[in-house]
């Protein structure tokens, strides 16, 4: 099995090397974990809300709103998806609104990982990355040899990301380290023959880890074990994105930077379908982590309705009228 | 590195018409004051001149009480049921102007909208729909099966939340039967006088409730003039004593809302990011003019650095400028006066040693403002430890062992509130029964709801307002100050 080849520099593998004993057994992993900082939970939601009633306007509105197009990762994961589907969902991450060029194409196309080589194909030269959930997607029950397939099958027919699930029920009943195991060896099974890697986002599914404080203790875990992104959900349970959960993504990710060196990037799924909604994630991550993290090389959204929003408020901006649902295209 | 800057939201002012003028209401009617003195009051975001209102003199204050007095016989012989519908009919009529009232609050007292609008207002409405609730309900309350009113209440309120205090002091006292000559303070008398517009909206009969304007004087006639059963202030210490001594031996009632000097206290098992925002609320909150505002942080000494890098980081996003943005996070300083007072004791700060730290910051060049300001290696011994500020300055002192957190806490003259921030239940109850304060909030701070009690120990004052206990101070015959009590069960574990 190939070695993983850190992203970032000398520096930080090395710091985060010298971490290596908190992840030397559970109990050291579990200490850790326990040991971070708690979530109070009615603080944490309180400061979610008030960083939702941020007024947001005119030339600032047309920024988030152009920002959130370009972080989009326009996704389908339906059971029913065809290579047809797909193509068409490509051509509108590539232009979003056949009437206005002006508008900036999506991040990434999230596929499953038999729609990689068509997403691929048909994405050829638009610079859009190609997402595959891996895994054994969305429940992430199979041995991790299944998994570890998925993944490679994924990379190999050309996706530039992973996402990941990990296994709730181990993280549930405290097997840490099993969970941070299975996430290093996706991460190993997302180095490319050429000894690039594809990018690694982690799915912690937090609707079913319940707490917060299991929402951090996920998110460290997954940083620890080389996360590129941390996720927090499939979109395909009751309870997906929401601001409070999203926001200890962001404070986990602005502590393990602090701590490690390291930066890590936060895509909440699943949920998120207006331009308001997507505006307050944005003025979160702004105040949260600041300008830095203002990329989509740091911040995605995993949505599939969301974009039409976005564009008919796009519309709205520019031509001052509400138009509706027929004057952007369904896919 | 891409820059997320909010364009402007103001809060329309033309939601609000302010008269040039505004007169003494007394028995329902607005009019001059005898001797026809004005004062000015001032935006203090801008120092535009708002309006100008009627200084009331002893003639004034006596007419007041005579009013109230007479619409005393009427009032309390309603049934509570009758006085609850028009204490209800004011609360809605509060959540139907309440855009109206918060921009007109902003305006007068130059606090943010997000908080007027967020904050006070919900708060002053909720207030009236509490106390309404009550009026009928009296003999329920533990005070005697038939409580009565004490009479007419001369009620003295502050600057920082001008509207709400109104609510805290006007709604138990009507509930309870009792009429009121109430005086604004002297920079912010706007919402009060248009709160007087509410009553007549509501119908209120006239008398119930006079609203007179003016300074420090017309506040000593109110509570000097023998007409009134009741004294009700929020405010400074040094004029809570100056009452205190005016009002003994008669037979006046009073209760003393005074200042404060609040320990919020953050132990190392805290959780972090939800104590971070709770020291902001707790100190940046109206720009510190709160009585019960968290001023003296106390750190545990482990994550002292931890603590102040994230305190510090926050602070560089807290939004300062016009009060009518709604993405204004801190306001104006209320007057010149209190600017150069906060502007004072900062300096002491420095001068006796201690670390100074705001965020980069501009303020604008006309009105009142002054940056969040942190101080490190403050001691007990220091000014900035043991005098309120009231504005926008927090002071970090640090402790090692839950005693000492205790024994500093404690070691003020004041004891209005505590925050205690730790993840173990069982340090919350033994330190909320140690500390010696009206209130002590757990993992939050600054929070208020009309149903729970707020009062102070010490010099913070005596009596309490707000939720069953708030009655109390405005019945007769009920038992002796909830304050007192407390203060002796104190006694015994010191």
């Amino acid at each position: 099995m190939p070695t993983t080849v850190p992203a970032y520099g000398k520096e930080a593998a090395e710091r985060l090397a010298s971490m290596a004993d908190v992840t030397a057994d559970d109990r050291a992993l579990r200490r850790f974990l326990h040991g971070l900082p708690g979530v109070d939970a009615v603080g944490l939601q309180a400061r979610a809300a008030t960083l939702g009633t941020r007024s947001i306007k005119t030339t600032a509105k047309a920024y988030a709103i152009d920002l959130a197009i370009s972080m989009i990762d326009l996704t389908t994961l339906e059971g029913a998806d065809t290579p047809g589907k797909v193509r068409s969902l490509c051509a509108k991450g590539i232009n979003p609104d056949p009437t206005d060029r002006t508008v900036p194409q999506v991040a990434a196309i999230c596929v499953y990982g038999d729609m990689v080589a068509t997403a691929k194909e048909a994405l050829k030269g638009s610079g859009i990355h190609v997402a595959a959930v891996a895994t054994a997607f969305p429940s992430g029950r199979a041995a991790l040899p299944v998994k570890l397939a998925d993944t490679r099958d994924a990379v190999a027919a050309g996706a530039d990301e992973i996402d990941m699930v990990i296994d709730r029920g181990a993280f549930l009943s405290g097997r840490y380290l099993e969970v941070f195991e299975e996430i290093r060896q996706v991460k190993e099974a997302c180095v490319r023959e050429d000894g690039t890697a594809a990018h690694l986002k982690v799915i912690f599914e937090t609707g079913e880890l319940q707490t917060y404080d299991n929402v951090r203790r996920a998110s460290w875990l997954a940083m620890l074990a080389g996360a590129d992104f941390i996720k927090t959900s499939t979109g395909k349970v009751a309870v997906n994105a929401t601001p409070p959960v999203t926001l200890v993504l962001l404070e986990a990710v602005r502590d393990f930077r602090a701590a490690v060196g390291v930066q890590v990037g936060v895509k909440p799924a699943g949920g998120i379908r207006t331009s308001k909604d997507a505006i307050k994630y944005l003025v979160m991550v702004n105040e949260t982590l600041g300008g830095e993290w203002l990329s989509p090389d740091w911040f995605r959204f995993g949505a599939s309705s969301l974009l039409n929003d976005l564009l008919m408020q796009r519309q709205k901006l520019s031509t001052g009228r509400y138009s509706g649902p027929d004057y952007v295209t369904v896919d | 590195m891409p820059v997320f800057e909010y364009a402007p939201a103001p809060e329309s002012r033309a939601v609000v018409d302010i008269a040039p003028s505004y007169g003494l209401f007394i028995d329902g009617e607005f009019g001059e004051a005898g001797d026809g003195k004005v004062f000015k009051t001032l935006s203090p975001s801008s120092e535009e001149v708002l309006s100008e209102v009627a200084q009331a003199g002893a003639e004034d204050v006596d007419r007041a009480v005579k009013a109230a007095r007479k619409a005393f016989t009427t009032w309390s012989a309603l049934p509570g049921s009758e006085r609850a519908k028009y204490l209800f009919r004011i609360a809605r009529i509060i959540q139907e102007r309440s855009r109206e009232l918060a921009v007109l609050e902003s305006l007068d007292n130059g606090k943010p909208i997000r908080e007027s609008r967020d904050s006070d207002l919900p708060l002053v409405a909720a207030h009236f729909f509490y106390y309404a609730g009550w009026a009928d309900k009296l003999a329920y309350a533990g005070y005697g099966t038939d409580p009565k009113p004490l009479g007419v209440a001369g009620q003295i309120i502050p600057w920082n939340f001008p509207l709400l205090m109104l609510a805290w002091k006007i709604a138990p006292a009507l509930a309870t039967g009792n009429t009121v000559v109430l005086k604004p303070a002297e920079t912010t008398p706007l919402s009060a006088l248009f709160f007087a517009d509410i009553c007549r909206q509501a119908g209120l009969p006239k008398g119930v409730v006079n609203i007179i304007t003016g300074d420090g004087s017309t506040g000593a006639e109110l509570v000097a003039h023998p007409g009134i059963d009741k004294v009700a202030f929020t405010g400074s210490t040094e004029v809570g004593k100056a009452i205190a001594r005016t009002v003994a031996g008669t037979r006046k009632k009073v209760t003393l809302e005074l200042g404060g000097k609040a320990a919020n206290i953050v132990f190392d098992d805290a959780p972090i990011d939800q104590a971070v925002e709770g020291i902001i609320s707790g100190i940046f909150f109206n720009q510190g003019h709160v009585c019960c505002a968290g001023s003296r942080l106390l750190v545990q000494e482990s994550v002292q650095d931890e603590l102040l890098d994230a305190l510090k980081r926050r602070m560089g996003t807290l939004r300062l400028g016009d009060p009518l943005d709604k993405n204004t996070d801190i306001g104006a300083i209320n007057s010149a006066e209190q600017l150069a007072r906060i502007r004072a004791l900062a300096d002491a700060g420095e001068a006796e040693g201690a670390e100074r730290w705001a965020p980069a910051c501009e303020l604008p060049s006309s009105g009142y403002w002054f940056a969040p300001t942190l101080f490190t290696g403050v001691t007990q011994a220091h000014r900035i430890a043991r005098e309120e500020i009231f504005g926008p300055v927090l002071s970090v002192l640090t402790f090692r062992t839950p005693e000492e957190a205790v024994a500093k806490a404690n070691n003020t003259p004041y004891g209005l509130s505590a925050g205690i921030w730790t993840e173990k239940g069982s340090r919350i109850l033994w330190m909320a029964n140690k500390l010696r304060a009206g209130i002590v909030w757990s993992n939050t701070f600054n929070k208020f709801d009309p149903a729970s009690p707020f009062g102070g120990y010490k010099e913070s004052g005596y009596g309490r307002e707000g939720g069953r206990h708030g009655l109390e101070a405005y019945l007769a015959g009920a038992a002796q100050p909830t304050s007192e009590r407390s203060e002796r069960e104190g006694e015994r574990d010191r």
